[in-house]
């Protein structure tokens, strides 16, 4: 194995595609991952809580905003992430590539579910009401049920080859029909009912809620990747314990048998 | 491609031999929509109102009941490891079991659903487009739906994943469908639209839905 990481004949991916190699680099990677991700989000919680200002209309719930939109952002990549890593391994069988799709799975769906969580806080008094079939609010409910069934399929399957291959399969369709379900998610919504919410877009939104913002995406996004590669990590050790539990009890039975046959 | 269509032919003539099938999936249909009034109440205004979504949500789930249908069998006998290995690529095997399955069931359930409507005091305008939308989605949801079954071939007790797994596929379906029977019927211009996309969405599920089932069944047979 650990000749095998060293052979210079191999590709860079190549190499990080090998499970020893990977624990070995994301070994080393990972705890400073995660200090920049604590300091990250730490320095941009002072920021939202004593440098920027109150929204004038909204008051104090704009904080909210800080947690929301990073979440929001984060289950979409985590799909993304879980697009990719299912692509990777349905082509070019990457055996990490099953276990950055698996590990990406529940991540996806906790992200998916705080941005819908502090968005129904932050819908109570702004809207008046918890919930708004909103299109927004609408596809990220959906994206939440994709990774229910892609974390129900995998978690139904015994067979971890088979339940990754099958979950690469879904994960794939899921992610071409993704745009379908959105587009027709926005059609719906102006269908039914006229835009009635204002939201902060991009350019209008002034510098001392900008930064803030910036800093706790990329700290939520850290965190969301030292996860990432704890899951992982965690995945892989899982594995080659189980892998080691399979040849104890396969050594045993032959044992037992030679045993019986004497 | 005589292959093809003996398969389809086969699934057809078992579907009909089999009775049953297509004749529970009607069943089922007719009974989710007679308790709707039980639930809302008789207002027939309401229900002339919520008629084509009541009518649509009802066949998605009476189409989702017939789904592990399309490759159950065949997996429990092994015709389907036959077929797998067999000269005809099992992506086409696979459409054409998508396509029985629409022939045997998503027709089928098109053509109650004005009978339904009646029970639900669904407008008379509204008929041909409640048909018309219905036999342009329905391919959409026996061929996602076929991706969903083969998923889940080898899951015990599979029926319940299979319905949280294919259900929000469904969604562009369902939201299109409405959309056109809506506009047809007095609502905001733009039945044309609505129409072609949902027709769109079928035949896009008709060219990932065969692939995607087959790489699932290729894995399981293996």
């Amino acid at each position: 194995m650990t000749k095998a990481a060293m052979n210079p004949q191999q590709s860079l991916t190549q190499r990080l595609a090998n499970p020893t190699r990977f624990m070995e680099l994301s070994g080393r990677v990972l705890p400073w991952l995660a200090a920049a991700a604590a300091l990250l989000i730490a320095y941009a919680l002072y920021l939202v809580f004593f440098v920027a200002p109150d929204d004038y209309q909204q008051g104090q719930t704009v904080k909210i905003m800080f947690i929301h939109v990073p979440a929001a952002w984060l289950g979409m990549l985590g799909y993304a992430l879980i697009a990719v890593s299912s692509f990777g391994y349905l082509v070019f069988r990457h055996p990490l590539a099953d276990v950055s799709a698996k590990a990406a799975a529940p991540l996806g769906a906790a992200f998916t579910f705080l941005a819908l969580a502090t968005g129904s806080l932050w819908g109570k008094p702004m809207w008046g009401t918890y919930w708004v079939w909103d299109a927004r609010l609408t596809s990220m409910l959906i994206l939440l049920f994709l990774y229910f069934g892609l974390m129900a399929l995998r978690s139904a399957i015994e067979d971890d080859a088979l339940a990754g291959k099958l979950c690469a399969v879904l994960g794939l369709v899921g992610v071409s029909i993704l745009p379908i379900i959105k587009f027709s998610v926005d059609w719906w919504n102006t269908l039914h009912q006229p835009a009635s919410v204002i939201r902060l877009d991009g350019p209008t939104i002034h510098p001392d809620l900008l930064w803030p913002l910036l800093y706790s995406a990329v700290g939520f996004s850290l965190l969301f990747f030292a996860l990432h590669t704890k899951g992982m990590r965690n995945e892989i050790l899982r594995r080659r314990l189980r892998s080691l539990t399979m040849a104890e009890v396969d050594r045993a039975r032959t044992v037992s048998a030679t045993a019986a046959a004497e | 491609m005589s292959a093809f269509w003996t398969l389809l032919k086969r699934d057809l003539l078992l579907q009909v031999r089999e009775g049953g099938a297509v004749g529970t999936a009607l069943g089922f249909y007719l009974v989710v929509v007679t308790m709707m009034p039980l639930g809302l109440g008789p207002d027939l205004n309401l229900l002339s109102r919520i008629a084509p979504g009541v009518l649509w949500i009802a066949l998605l789930l009476s189409a989702l009941l017939s789904l592990p249908r399309i490759f159950e069998a065949d997996d429990e006998d092994g015709s389907l490891e036959v077929i797998a290995t067999g000269d005809l690529p099992l992506e086409l095997a696979t459409a054409a079991k998508a396509l029985a399955h629409w022939i045997s069931t998503g027709i089928p359930l098109a053509l109650l659903a004005p009978v339904l409507g009646l029970l639900l005091n669904l407008e008379l305008s509204a008929y041909p487009v409640l048909v018309a939308t219905m036999l342009a989605g329905t391919p959409a949801i026996s061929f996602l739906g076929a991706v969903g079954a083969a998923l889940t071939l080898r899951v015990r007790r599979g029926g319940l994943l299979l319905a949280l797994l294919v259900l929000p596929l469904y969604i562009p379906t369902l939201i299109f469908g409405i959309a056109a029977i809506s506009a047809a019927t007095g609502g905001p211009s733009g039945f044309q639209a609505s129409f072609l996309i949902l027709s769109a969405i079928s035949l896009f599920s008709l060219v990932i839905g065969p692939v995607a089932a087959a790489a699932a069944i290729r894995f399981q047979t293996q």
